[in-house]
């Protein structure tokens, strides 16, 4: 229990403890501290409302980086059945930062992929902490054509830091990768339905998240820069990492208000990983209306309405003010 | 006479580092970077920017780009009023964005429009580094987007230079959306059999690299420009090795196979020309 807790959801647990504490001593002994530990454990309910529903920006950073937040394999066992994984870019290698393959969602074919981060030192070096390579996306790009081509829909899953910043990557083409992943996804014919579900790292998480619908689980974040990366850069200093979180307005409801998301997922109290069962069943509800309403669609519509989704993104963002070019000089 | 300025000593002992980094391209004399030789600005100017001595590529702002490339008279540009609002609330953010008009002339770090290459009509954008670093925030994401929609709606070709630091962080999330936005222009207009020209020039990093930049039917860098996704110093600390000197130059990426060809820029507008003259009857196919 003691390993995980964030340090805004110390209260909540230490009471926890205290109330096992109590429970403890009452069962080996005589003494009768059933009314403490009732009027504890009320507490304990209002003190744990008042802990997660008032969660800061920051706080739901770390949830979303979370030991034991459920990953996309962890979603994909839960959502699917007869999930098959399929490995390889057919250019270069298997890149496990990324995980793609065929499945079945109440029955009917799907393709889902994901970035995938470890649970452990030893699969994160494997899975190189979720962070993807050029051939990562491609696989992701080769596994989306092929859903196009058996009329599939497409479901991904969003949670990594960031593409992987390395010399290989570079040599390898990542801003292309990337770039190319964002233009044909904008013209696959099947419907696409894209869920943050930790960490959406900049260029590296809109890599295979262009589509109809963009969902982010409540204490999940999408943002240009890690809020240590914001805060170097704008104020020379990573500490202030906490203030950047606030001031880029990363979290769900944040990118619900500026029109960027169709969506938020909200989680179980205390996060997602608190009840895995729980949380893929609210998952499944978004799916399985956006699946029903995307259906109802021609791919010639499909298209015009994922066009016309991202032509708006932005576009309360800018005013049209000055009617002729600043003076030089 | 240029040799008098050389004896007055005085006058270099007073400027300070930074000021002259900025002074130098807007008087009247410029130093290249490269070989630190100096020359009157209208030389260099005659010459392309390209550095007389050295064959280093000095920037070129918008203006200077789309005359050195367009026809006379026959550049019109598009969404001139398009300026920054301050979607986060980011602290000083338009401060900066005044202070980048008055320096530029600009209104934002992207000039649009269409024009005439050797009497070939094509759509263009140009991207200014001295705006914001040529960072990519709603109004460039916009611009260019319309560009393209614009190109596609009147069956021109585009061709976008790109000189950009990346994502503007003061826009956070809308600036990264600004890369799906573009991307997704350029696919209904690759859809309609639209030629696209992607022309890279010094520097093309990050969010603007890992979009519209790469999207190119031809992408074409210039010698020695700075391209690539994630920033030197950043790899450096991931690997902990150092890079080689060329790593992320335009040489660089051509080497690996990521560019088509890298122009010198007296080829440029000969280049664009032929390229276009080739797609002249082709490529509708709609």
């Amino acid at each position: 229990m003691k390993k995980n807790v964030l340090p805004f959801e110390k209260p909540v647990v230490e009471l926890k403890e205290k109330i096992a504490e109590l429970k403890k001593i009452s069962g080996e002994s005589e003494v009768d501290l059933s009314e403490e530990i009732d009027r504890l454990e009320e507490r304990l309910e209002h003190l744990e409302r008042e802990v997660y529903e008032n969660m800061a920006p920051w706080d739901r950073v770390q949830m979303a980086r979370h030991a034991e937040r459920p990953t996309t394999l962890d979603y994909i066992e839960q959502l699917f059945t007869d999930f098959l994984e399929m490995h390889g870019d057919r250019y270069h290698s298997d890149d496990e930062a990324i995980v793609g393959g065929i499945a079945k969602f109440n029955g009917q074919p799907v393709t889902v992929i994901g970035h995938q981060r470890g649970k452990d030192t030893k699969e994160n070096i494997r899975r190189n902490f979720g962070m993807p390579h050029p051939e990562g996306y491609r696989k992701a790009l080769r596994l989306m054509y092929q859903a196009e081509k058996f009329d599939r829909p497409i479901i991904t899953f969003i949670d990594t830091k960031g593409a992987y910043p390395g010399k290989a990557a570079e040599e390898r083409g990542q801003s292309e990768a990337i770039a190319k992943n964002l233009r044909e996804m904008a013209g696959l014919t099947v419907p696409i339905i894209c869920i943050v579900i930790g960490e959406g790292g900049s260029g590296g998480a809109l890599g295979i998240s262009v589509g109809d619908k963009l969902f982010m689980l409540e204490n999940s974040t999408y943002s240009v820069i890690s809020p240590e990366g914001a805060a170097a850069l704008l104020w020379k200093d990573s500490n202030l990492a906490k203030k950047a979180a606030e001031s880029m307005k990363i979290t769900s409801y944040d990118l619900e208000e500026l029109g960027v998301i169709d969506g938020v997922i909200e989680e179980v109290q205390g996060g997602a990983h608190r009840d895995i069962d729980n949380q893929a069943s609210k998952i499944k509800e978004v799916i399985e209306s956006s699946l029903h309403e995307l259906s109802q669609l021609s791919e010639q519509e499909l298209l015009d309405q994922r066009w016309r989704k991202y032509e708006k993104i932005g576009s309360t963002t800018f005013v049209l003010e000055r009617t002729e070019t600043p003076v030089n000089e | 006479m240029l040799r008098d300025i050389f004896n007055k000593k005085r006058k270099y002992a007073t400027i300070s580092k930074q000021a002259e980094r900025e002074d130098v391209p807007e008087g009247l004399m410029m130093k290249c970077p490269s070989c630190r030789k100096i020359y009157y600005r209208k030389e260099l100017e005659k010459n392309n920017l390209i550095c007389l001595n050295c064959d280093h590529h000095h920037p070129m702002s918008a203006k200077e780009r789309i005359h050195a490339l367009m026809d006379a008279n026959t550049f019109e540009e598009w969404d001139v009023q398009l300026t920054s609002a301050n979607p986060l609330e980011f602290p000083d953010y338009i401060e900066k964005v005044e202070k980048d008009q008055k320096k530029t002339g600009m209104n934002e770090a992207v000039m649009t429009g269409k024009g005439k290459i050797n009497g070939y009509e094509s759509a263009i954008a140009v991207m200014d580094s001295r705006f914001r670093m040529g960072s990519m925030g709603s109004v460039v994401g916009e611009k260019i987007s319309r560009a393209i929609e614009k190109a596609r709606e009147e069956r021109l070709p585009i061709i976008i230079f790109t000189a950009s630091g990346g994502a503007r962080m003061q826009e956070g999330v809308l600036s990264l959306m600004q890369m799906s936005k573009t991307s997704v222009a350029l696919e209904r207009f690759s859809r309609s059999g639209g030629l696209f020209i992607s022309y890279m020039t010094h520097p093309t990093t990050g969010g603007v690299s890992a979009s519209f930049a790469s999207l190119g039917d031809y992408n074409f860098a210039e010698p020695k420009a700075l391209i690539g996704f994630a920033g030197r110093r950043i790899i450096e600390q991931t690997i902990r090795e150092k890079l080689p000197d060329d790593f992320q130059t335009a040489e660089f990426l051509y080497k690996h196979g990521q560019l088509d060809r890298v122009i010198h820029r007296s080829e440029m507008k000969k280049i664009i020309t032929t390229i276009l003259d080739i797609h002249q009857d082709g490529g509708d196919r709609s």
